[in-house]
Formats: C-alpha cells, sequence, structure tokens
C-alpha cells in the first residue's frame, strides 16, 4: 500500500481551487475505487464511493472536501492578470509569491515592486486584492488572454516537503482530510456501510457537502478537515489556541454552522480514550464546516467535524504533524468499527 | 393560566443542541395529547393528532424547545471562564447576570475593566466566575453549554422569566393541544430544536411530515418601551400575525387564515413587520417543494435577555386563535 506521506504528498501538490477540482477528484478515485462496491461523480463534482459494511446496521457518510482556495483571473492590466480571490485569503500574504496558472499550470508571480522604488509609507501598509496582480511574462493584453482567459484559477505554487514527523506544504486544508478518507477507505469493511464523499466547493460556501448528503441519505455523517493550529506564542498568554499541533485530532462540539450530536460527540471521546489515542476539543465557535451543511439535509443527519490540526491554512504553506494525521486515521477507525446500533435512539 | 406548567417550561435546561432535559419535560405534557408521538433525527419532539375528516389537510405548528445560552471555550489559569454565544447573544444583557450548567452548576457573569468605555463590551470581555480556585480546581470543562438564570414571575398581568423566547410558545401550543376537541386538519405539533443556531430541528422535522401548511409559534419583539426601534406591536394588544421579518415574508394565505381565526374567535391581534430576526417558518417555507409557511408571535420585551416579558392576556388569546385555526377548516 502506498505510503501515507506519499499520498499526502500526491494530493497536497495537486491543483484543486474550488470549482476545478478535477485532478484531486482523479488522484483520490484511482486510489480508492478498487476498495468501494459503488463509485460515482455527481452532477457538481462529488465522488462518492461506498464501501459495504459486513453488519450494515448504519450508514455513515463521511466526507473530506477536496477544493483549496485560490485566485481566479477577472481582468488585465496589459500583460498582467487581475485576481479575485476563491474562498478566504489574506490579501497581505500575496505579493511575492509563486503561483501556478490554470490546470496547465503555467508559472505566474505575484508582482511586487523592488524595494528601491517603494517609500516607506508604501511598504506599511497591506494591499488590497485590488492592488495585486499575477504577472505571467505576457506581452500584451492578448497574448495574457490567450494563456488565461478570463475566469482561469490559480494555486499557490508551493511543493510538499517532509522531514521526520513534520510536513509542510499548500492546501492541507484539506488535503489531510482527504488523506485520512483515501487511507479508510482502502482498509478493511467496517461493521456499518460507508460512504466516503469527496466533495467539491467548501470553501465557496459549503456547497458540494450538502447535495452529497442528500443523495447518500445517511444516518450520521462525519467530516474530516484541516483546521487551524494557531498555537504560536501570543502577547496575551491566558487564550486558548483553536488547536494545537500534536494534540491528536480536534473534536468539534459546536461551530459557527452546527452543534455536534451529544450522542456522536460522547461516542468519539469514549472511544479515543478507550484507544488510547490523543485528542483535542477544538475551540468552540470557531468557523464553520461541511457538518453544517450536512446535519440539516433531509430528516437530519447527526454530525460530527474532526480534523487534522494544521498551521497556517489558507496561506501558501501549512504544517502539520505525521503523528496526528496517523491517530486521526486511527480514531475514525476505531469510531467506525465500533459504532453502537442504537446511536440514533434518543429518548 | 398554568403557572406550573409555564415554571417547568422556562426553567427547564435546554440550550440550542442539548435538549434532552426540556424534551423530557415537554413529553410529560403531551405524552397523552396525540395519536402519535415520536422524537426526530434531531431530537425534535412531534405530537400527531389526527383529524376526523377525510382527507384532512396536514397542518404543522412549531415552538422550538430550545433556548439561547453559552459555551465554554477557555479556562484560565486562576479558574475564570471565557465562553463563546449558542445563539444571539448580546453582551451587555448578561453582565452582573448568571449561568447555570447542565450539572446545575451557578457562575456569575462579569466583564473585565476596558480601558476606552465608549464602545459597548464584545464577548470576548466577558467571563464566568464559578468560584473555582484554578483552572484545575474548575469544575466545568471547556465545550460546556450553559443558560441563563432568570426565575418566573407573574406581576400585573405580566409574566417575567429568561427564555420566554420560545417556551412561550411551546406553552401556547400544548394548552392549545389540551383544548382542541375535533381538529379540522391532520395535525402535527412540532418542539423543534436548534433554532436559535441553525433552524435545524424545524426544517429536518418539517421534511420528514411534508405539510400542506406550516405554522410557528415564536415570540416576535414589540415597538412599545422607551426609545424602542419603531415597530407597531404592543404588549397586551393581542398575538401578532406575522406579515414579514428578515428571513421570510408569511404566506397570504397562511396570514389571512390566522387573520380569519382571530375574527372567529373574537380575540384582538395585531399585523406584525419584524426588522431584525426571524423563526422556524423560515427554513419550513423552503423545505421540499416549498411549505406555505406563516407565523403567530407571542409580543415580548427583552428578548434575549434573562428577563423577558410577555402580556398573560395576548399568551390566553394565542391559544384561543390557535384553537380556532385547527378546528376550523
Amino acid at each position: 500500500m502506498e505510503n501515507l506521506v506519499h499520498t499526502l504528498e500526491v494530493l497536497s501538490n495537486a491543483f484543486g481551487p474550488s470549482g476545478s477540482e478535477m485532478e484531486v477528484r482523479q488522484l483520490v478515485r484511482e486510489r480508492t475505487e478498487a476498495h468501494a462496491q459503488q463509485a460515482y461523480v455527481d452532477a457538481l463534482g462529488n465522488l462518492l464511493l461506498t464501501k459495504r459494511g459486513t453488519k450494515r446496521d448504519l450508514h455513515v457518510m463521511v466526507s473530506a472536501h477536496m477544493d483549496e482556495v485560490g485566485l481566479m483571473v477577472v481582468g488585465y492590466t496589459q500583460g498582467n492578470l487581475r485576481v479575485a480571490t476563491i474562498g478566504g485569503i489574506d490579501p497581505s500574504i500575496l505579493p511575492g509569491l509563486h503561483v501556478l496558472v490554470g490546470r496547465k499550470k503555467h508559472p505566474g508571480v505575484i508582482g511586487v515592486q523592488a524595494i528601491h522604488r517603494t517609500s516607506h509609507k508604501s511598504r506599511e501598509q497591506s494591499p488590497d486584492i485590488e492592488d495585486l496582480a499575477v504577472d505571467i511574462g505576457a506581452q500584451s493584453e492578448e497574448e495574457a488572454r490567450k494563456l488565461a482567459p478570463l475566469g482561469t484559477p490559480i494555486i499557490f505554487a508551493t511543493r510538499f516537503h517532509a522531514v521526520e514527523r513534520m510536513c509542510s506544504g499548500k492546501a492541507f486544508d484539506n488535503r489531510a482530510g482527504c488523506t485520512v478518507l483515501t487511507e479508510l477507505l482502502q482498509g478493511d469493511p467496517f461493521p456499518c456501510d460507508v460512504t466516503g464523499a469527496f466533495t467539491v466547493q467548501e470553501e465557496v460556501g459549503l456547497r458540494g457537502a450538502g447535495v452529497a448528503a442528500y443523495a447518500i441519505s445517511p444516518d450520521l455523517a462525519i467530516v474530516l478537515e484541516g483546521t487551524v493550529a494557531d498555537d504560536l506564542p501570543k502577547k496575551e498568554s491566558d487564550v486558548s489556541p483553536t488547536t494545537e499541533l500534536g494534540k491528536g485530532p480536534a473534536i468539534t462540539v459546536k461551530d459557527r454552522s452546527y452543534v455536534t450530536y451529544p450522542p456522536l460527540l460522547r461516542h468519539v471521546i469514549r472511544t479515543a480514550q478507550e484507544m488510547h489515542i490523543p485528542y483535542q476539543i477544538k475551540q468552540p465557535g470557531v468557523s464553520g464546516t461541511e457538518s453544517g451543511a450536512i446535519h440539516r439535509v433531509g430528516v437530519g443527519i447527526p454530525s460530527i467535524t474532526i480534523s487534522v490540526p494544521c498551521r497556517y491554512i489558507h496561506s501558501p504553506v501549512s504544517l502539520l504533524k505525521l503523528d496526528d494525521l496517523e491517530n486521526t486515521i486511527r480514531l475514525i477507525q476505531a469510531v467506525l468499527s465500533t459504532l453502537p446500533s442504537d446511536i440514533l435512539k434518543i429518548k | 393560566m398554568d403557572l406550573k406548567l409555564l415554571e417547568k417550561l422556562t426553567q427547564t435546561f435546554g440550550p440550542s443542541g442539548y435538549e434532552g432535559e426540556i424534551r423530557a419535560a415537554i413529553r410529560e405534557e403531551v405524552a397523552s395529547l396525540g395519536d402519535e408521538l415520536y422524537v426526530d433525527r434531531l431530537g425534535s419532539l412531534v405530537v400527531h393528532r389526527r383529524s376526523a375528516a377525510p382527507q384532512a389537510k396536514k397542518l404543522l405548528l412549531a415552538a422550538h424547545m430550545d433556548e439561547i445560552g453559552l459555551m465554554v471555550t477557555h479556562i484560565e489559569e486562576k479558574g475564570f471562564l471565557r465562553f463563546t454565544n449558542i445563539g444571539g447573544l448580546y453582551p451587555l444583557h448578561h453582565i452582573g447576570g448568571r449561568v447555570r450548567f447542565a450539572n446545575g452548576l451557578i457562575g456569575t457573569i462579569y466583564v473585565e475593566r476596558r480601558e476606552d468605555r465608549s464602545q459597548a463590551p464584545q464577548l470576548k470581555h466577558l467571563y464566568i466566575d464559578v468560584g473555582a480556585k484554578s483552572r484545575e480546581d474548575c469544575p466545568v470543562a471547556v465545550g460546556d453549554p450553559g443558560v441563563f438564570v432568570g426565575s418566573l414571575v407573574q406581576q400585573n398581568g405580566r409574566l417575567i422569566s429568561k427564555t420566554m423566547d420560545d417556551r412561550i410558545g411551546c406553552y401556547v401550543l400544548i394548552e392549545m393541544l389540551r383544548q382542541i376537541q375535533a381538529p379540522a386538519y391532520d395535525l402535527y405539533v412540532v418542539f423543534s430544536t436548534q433554532e436559535e443556531v441553525t433552524l435545524a430541528g424545524a426544517r429536518t422535522s418539517t421534511y420528514r411530515i411534508a405539510p400542506d401548511i406550516a405554522i410557528s409559534v415564536d415570540v416576535t419583539l414589540t415597538g412599545d418601551t422607551p426609545k424602542a426601534l419603531p415597530m407597531a406591536v404592543e404588549l397586551g394588544k393581542g398575538p401578532a400575525v406575522k406579515v414579514k421579518d428578515s428571513g421570510m415574508i408569511a404566506h397570504p394565505t397562511v396570514r389571512q387564515m390566522l387573520i380569519d381565526a382571530a375574527q372567529q374567535a373574537d380575540v384582538p391581534y395585531q399585523l406584525e413587520v419584524l426588522q431584525g430576526g426571524t423563526t422556524d417558518a423560515m427554513a419550513m417555507q423552503l423545505v421540499r417543494e416549498g411549505i406555505p409557511s406563516g407565523c403567530l408571535s407571542i409580543p415580548s420585551r427583552f428578548v434575549h435577555s434573562p428577563s423577558e416579558m410577555v402580556d398573560e392576556a395576548d399568551v390566553e388569546n394565542a391559544i384561543k386563535l390557535l384553537v380556532a385555526t385547527v378546528e376550523t377548516n
């Protein structure tokens, strides 16, 4: 079987901003299809793979969104590309970055004036996205339009690196989740039926997950994520980080988009404790995840989000610890293997 | 007024997502009031009362049983708790107030000293003191939900309590179930979950029931307090038939159905246009192919504070209006 780090590397390096997830979908499909009894791509581009269980008492959807944040060409200034963001990106991190333009990955640079040409004052101000342009070496608007037509998606050009137990690369939100889901699908069948959903367009409004949940109509859902780890030293020391690297999978109790179904929360925590898998509670109330879209579908789908902590997400490079990735896989495997048949029964 | 019932409803624990206790409390009250009773996937309690009329239309009435609250996000070294909101919180409403956790533990909510006092404090400036002396000593954990404290008071024809939003709606629907003799509709009464966060309980219960008409019963704001935002709803002028709020426009047929019922029951009513806020009806109207939806509101002052105030006659008249609605085709 393919090494976990290699899977993460291949997926991290792949091109897949929201709406252009084809390359990622192909990569996860070729790794998982043989392990599923049913696989199809729905109208929005979600890849749904069903792995039949040995007991079949419950049907669980496990989702991981394939898309990443990026940029999109929205105009031209002579040969330079004007861009808008796809998903949440702080424009102040962009100047000077190396990017890949379009699925053919034409190299580009987000232009900056040489320091010789800028004033102290201008260097103190953060640029707006409108102030930035991507230089692809085109000499004219005509040439730029040919290389990168309006609407062309753009990604960060970061390449993956692994040193000992640390990995760095782009798009760990959510190729970390995709790696976990790929690994889960490649393993032995679970007692319950499991449908893995590699979803689209999470970063622009949880769009893929809702329709996937409607199609699958599962009893329960587990959402896999790569989430914020902001565990670096701060000025105010007595505040909790959202999550911390190395402390295990981060379990969501409540975020901006949903409240976790308490019996499922209890089962996940109990499983982690019994299996001696480290875990952490993600700081409640931060961000939104696909559980927000899934839990409200149809007759209701009790959901939980479980994340691999990653530093610097939504930037050109994020950092994660392999232990967290492995422990997330172990936890979800154990959770799925021991789901009580009566978990949906509430008084 | 059945004050004992209202006391039980307003004082029972049930922040969004954690409705187990309030569901059990309501279940006790409605156990014998329906032909069928079930709990939905996301925890809503549904009472189904069949009609003797052939081909009766399905009517869904919903009041949410969840309440606003807070959730612990961090425990400081000295044992103070920081928290996030469950539902819409106004920090000013809670300074000096109390919070109660599921295990009965009480905490005082207070605010840091702020350099700039010209701005209203934000949630991040507030903390809870449960009497703990250190983080290790603190009997509450990150992720624990809590609710605000505010006892029930009956005075001058008004009722004051925490969580009138929306236990007063639950009260109205329980009383209505007690009083109806022969429903003209195939009636589903939903005590919904998670209204204050995502409207997910009513949305999913409505999907399962697939009603012909859906009506939420919830509180609305009033324009009758000092320097209130202008709004033509007052306490004591009758239940309010919703025309529009920030999440929905009531279906004209449903609106008229409620007005006709008010006239038939000979109770006063007001028309309501609410500029900020919405109810379960917002989610219900968009379920499946679309469901004609409306809302009957109980006017309430100080909504989302620990001392929400309603008028007794408005509550009684809302019950009469809904009984007439359900019994008339």
